[in-house]
């Protein structure tokens, strides 16, 4: 078990380092998933199979496919020229290795894993909604009322506003 | 079961997030910018799961649920606000919004 713990570490980092070095935002956004993923298996064996999922539906489904949309607002005229270099085998050749690396360490480590047990060492989402909902419901209201005010500021930031001119100053 | 020992799974933690530090302040596009800070985040909440797995208690995985909500409000924040500052300045630069005067 040990190993893939190393082997998904040194993609995470890897992928991190060429996230965080590229050009092209959509690339490092790519990178950025795989390094998502490779946290997410980091999670998986460190025995919170719970937040391996939430990790890889929230952050790499929901947050990094945010980005990719604003980015793709962003640069959809910056980039027109530069499409056709987008599709050179180097530019997906080496997230498609590490990812591949992923894939076949997730696939080893559940072959080698013992089957599912009452386990004392893993932390069972029963026992994390358990203690969510009991000790740390405070916690839970106030995480609300934050994500009420998020949607209600990224409503209001996101908004276009009209130009208001009084029909007397209308040049035309 | 994993028996990597905790001080080493700390220092990958903290490798991952100087990584991010490291993009915060070196790039000056705001896109890399935030990308940098989620990584930030990200290996915050790792600390948190491999204090939790360590204790065996659920409290680490809470905390993680918590930094996902602040971390998913941070992002739709951010990103709205870089669209206004694309729509204002016409750039991503992050030096070009220095000034607070209007510039039209």
């Amino acid at each position: 078990m040990n190993v893939f713990f190393y082997i998904a570490a040194i993609v995470a980092i890897v992928s991190t380092i060429m996230a965080i070095s590229g050009k092209n935002a959509i690339h490092s956004l790519l990178y950025l998933i795989l390094s998502l993923l490779a946290v997410s298996v980091i999670f998986y064996l460190l025995s919170a199979p719970f937040i391996a999922a939430l990790e890889v539906i929230i952050y790499a489904g929901a947050i990094m496919v945010l980005f990719i949309f604003v980015t793709m607002m962003l640069n959809i005229g910056l980039e027109r020229e530069s499409e056709n270099k987008w599709l050179k085998p180097r530019m997906w050749i080496v997230p498609s290795i590490l990812a591949v690396i992923l894939l076949v360490t997730l696939i080893m480590s559940l072959k080698n894993v013992a089957p599912v047990s009452p386990d004392k060492e893993a932390i069972l989402p029963k026992q994390v909604g358990i203690s969510l909902f009991s000790t740390y419901l405070l916690g839970v209201e106030i995480a609300a009322i934050l994500l009420m005010a998020g949607v209600i500021g990224a409503y209001h930031l996101g908004s276009q506003k009209k130009k208001v001119i009084h029909r007397f100053l209308k040049t035309n | 079961m994993l028996t990597v020992p905790v001080g080493t799974q700390i220092i990958f933690a903290g490798i991952l997030f100087f990584l991010g530090l490291i993009g915060l302040l070196v790039r000056r596009n705001m896109i890399f910018m935030l990308m940098s800070i989620e990584v930030m985040f990200n290996s915050a909440g790792l600390v948190f799961i491999i204090a939790g797995t360590h204790w065996k208690q659920p409290d680490g995985q809470v905390m993680f649920i918590f930094i996902l909500a602040v971390t998913a409000v941070e992002v739709s924040i951010a990103l709205a606000l870089i669209l206004q500052v694309y729509h204002h300045f016409k750039t991503l630069d992050a030096d070009a919004v220095n000034n607070l005067k209007d510039t039209n």
